[in-house]
């Protein structure tokens, strides 16, 4: 037994558990000291406490790193839960198949896409990530092992996507690829001097683009409100060489001593950001720096200094979108604190299969925030507050302070889902969501067994 | 393409290894004890790219099991182009200093029966005057320390073997390769805190590719435990012994 200290990718907290590893798919469950908990860790690329497990015991899964088979007619990978999605597309995108849905890091493992149902720029045509999960293998802590897919297992099919890892151990998965002609894409970048223009791009973006998504100048306001870039794009028809997925050639090689985003390099950079030349012109690029910017810069987290940061990812329904996406940004423009990464995406109408799943139809507005302690929380607070008239939620992914009440009402299925997690299984977010609630994890039995 | 026989193809550093050479196309005979974990990487593999690929199940201190297989080994390559050998265990000292047994096992396991597969392997390669025998050793077989010397005299007996090896066989355009890791992180140092001087796998794996590519003689892997070893082997034993090491 080895402890580790552990951070997940917001460097809020730093914890100790003792960590478990497995050397194939084939091995057992491990045996934890009764009444101990375990909560399977990938790549750690979570922000908050959803993949950490304080006091208790994390199953690395990066060792589960194998392919199993590749179909090249039918576009069907197949592989272990702890590979990244940037090896599968190293392999699939010179065969010509691309994933179906990819987040904005290709350093996260097809375990934590399918735990976290994780979801792109691509929403409005794709949905989620689990939509295109053909079936996986979940281990439960008692031995068994169940093959779950929309036919098979269903409702561990839906527990477990989107269900944080507390359902138990994924061992495998197929995935459904996507065609494409090559590792180009077609891309489009258009300057919107605020939300109603975002709204009215949107509109007319979505149906001829597979990819749309918006960089906003978080502190601008009143006329300007929620100007930002445009990004829409298409895989390209025309070919462009295959390069190689790289991941962290560039790093961000040590702790920031304080977090080098502030309120005055924030101003600047958002200032020079949307002023920036070459707006409008149709250009190629490579896949890689189009989805995965920010993959090339190992460790660019650590630009917030010690004390970490915060994402607030919210989705607002409709159509409360518009009006309550502008309350949030004037909310967060008059506080002057936010980020140079602030994405807003209108989400489309596929429903994600997920019991926990955090997408849903809508407007959903992603901003950083470095931690500056109770100054920020009150802005939270604030935040949660024009969330909660709206009917919107969090996403757990990115979550290290959300109120439980905010969960458990914006995340209705959280009670039926308690029922599908192992019972060994918990996680620093899962115990804050559901504290003073009598919880019984893991009540349902399994309904078939493979 | 080459025709590679990997014995202890299971380990961490030879699958980082197998990866590499599945991709450039490489036809690969696997050997190990775990046969499941054999079927699961040669599924791995032939999805990365090798066009042929076997697996064979051997426990190595079955010395009596070696010739077969490698008979196996070259039926089915056509003839061995690079033998990599990769297994061994990392022996539990404390335990070691207490128990005959235990060390005789482990000095078994990771000299003796390394010795009597690389005897067979070089006579095979000596008549076909042509291939590449690589061998992981370890920069623990520079010195002994006291907190792992069952490891690192079992490892220090494979090197002085190779580098025999390698003035006998060189004439006959045999390459002998002694491959010397330093700490890496695998499943074999699970249980170790992990500092700075740890490598991943994948890293170990492509300078071994590289020091085949090269037919190298000696290679550390990573490139900095060659002068750290120098100071290690350079420090006169008079204050050698005092070391916490």
């Amino acid at each position: 037994m080895v402890s580790q200290t552990v951070s997940s990718w917001g460097n809020l907290a730093r914890s100790s558990s003792v960590v478990y590893g497995l050397r194939s798919r084939y091995e057992a469950f491990p045996a934890i000291p009764a009444g101990a908990t375990i909560l399977p860790y990938g790549n750690g690329r979570s922000y908050g406490d959803s993949c950490l497990n304080p006091g208790g015991a994390l199953l690395l899964t990066r060792s589960l790193d194998r392919f199993i088979a590749f179909d090249r007619d039918a576009g069907l990978i197949t592989c272990e839960a702890g590979i990244l999605l940037a090896d599968i597309l190293q392999l699939t995108v010179p065969a010509g198949w691309f994933l179906a849905v990819v987040p904005g890091t290709s350093a996260v493992t097809v375990g934590g896409a399918i735990a976290n149902d994780v979801h792109g720029k691509n929403h409005h045509r794709a949905g989620t990530f689990g939509r295109h999960v053909r079936q996986f293998e979940l281990l439960r802590s008692d031995g068994q092992q169940l093959t779950c897919s929309p036919e098979t297992n269903p409702d561990f099919f839906g527990a477990t996507i989107g269900g944080l890892g507390l359902t138990g151990l994924i061992t495998c998965a197929q995935l459904q690829l996507r065609r494409i002609p090559g590792a180009g894409m077609d891309l489009e970048v258009i300057r919107f001097a605020n939300l109603d223009e975002f709204f009215r791009l949107n509109e007319v973006s979505d149906q001829n683009f597979e990819y749309t998504v918006a960089w906003i100048d978080c502190l601008s306001r009143g006329r300007s409100l929620g100007r930002g870039l445009f990004q829409r794009a298409n895989h390209s028809a025309s070919p462009l060489g295959h390069a190689k997925v790289r991941i962290g050639h560039l790093a961000m090689p040590f702790m920031a001593p304080f977090s080098l985003v502030n309120t005055a390099t924030l101003r600047l950079f958002n200032f020079l950001y949307y002023h920036r030349p070459g707006i409008r012109r149709r250009r190629r690029e490579h896949f890689q720096s189009f989805f995965f910017p920010l993959d090339s810069v190992a460790n660019w987290n650590r630009l917030y200094g010690p004390r970490g940061f915060y994402q607030y990812q919210c989705v607002i329904p409709e159509p409360a979108g518009p009006e309550a996406t502008a309350q949030l940004l004037e909310k967060i423009a008059r506080s002057g604190q936010g980020s140079f990464l602030a994405v807003l995406k209108q989400f489309g109408s596929l429903s994600s299969p997920g019991m926990l799943s955090f997408p849903r139809c809508g407007v959903t507005l992603a901003l950083d925030f470095p931690n500056t302690g109770a100054r920020i929380e009150r802005l939270f607070t604030q935040l949660d507050e024009i969330l909660a008239a709206a009917g919107g939620r969090l996403y757990p992914a990115k979550d290290a302070r959300m109120p439980a009440e905010l969960f458990r009402h914006a995340y209705p299925r959280w009670r039926e889902f308690a029922r599908y997690v192992d019972p060994a299984c918990s996680s620093g977010f899962w115990r804050r969501m559901t504290q003073g609630e009598v919880v019984l994890n893991g009540a349902a039995p399994p309904t078939e067994r493979a | 393409m080459s025709r590679i026989l990997v014995i202890g193809a299971t380990s961490a550093i030879a699958e980082a290894t197998e990866r590499l050479l599945a991709a450039r196309g490489d036809a690969l005979y696997l050997v190990a004890r775990n046969e499941k974990m054999l079927a699961a990487i040669a599924a791995d593999l032939t999805v990365r790219g090798s066009p042929r690929i076997a697996t064979d199940s051997l426990d190595a201190n079955d010395l009596s099991a070696h010739e077969a297989m490698l008979e196996r080994a070259e039926g089915f390559l056509g003839g061995i182009d690079i033998a990599l050998l990769a297994y061994g265990t990392l022996p539990d000292q404390k335990r070691c200093e207490s128990s005959v047994e235990l060390t005789v096992r482990e000095l078994h396991t990771n000299a003796i029966s390394v010795v009597a597969l690389l005897i067979r392997l070089a006579n095979r390669m000596q008549q076909r005057r042509a291939g590449i025998i690589a061998v992981i050793s370890s920069v623990a077989g520079d010195r002994g320390r006291g907190s792992n010397y069952v490891y690192g005299s079992a490892k220090a007996l494979v090197t002085a073997f190779l580098s025999g090896l390698r003035q006998r066989l060189r004439p006959c355009g045999v390459a002998v390769v002694t491959i010397k890791p330093g700490f890496v992180d695998t499943p074999m140092t699970a249980a170790f805190r992990k500092g700075v001087l740890w490598a991943k796998p994948e890293r170990i794996g492509r300078g071994i590719v590289r020091a085949l590519e090269r037919k190298r003689s000696t290679v550390y892997l990573p490139w900095f435990w060659r002068p750290i070893m120098f100071v290690v082997r350079a420090l006169p034993e008079s204050v050698f012994m005092r070391l916490p090491l």
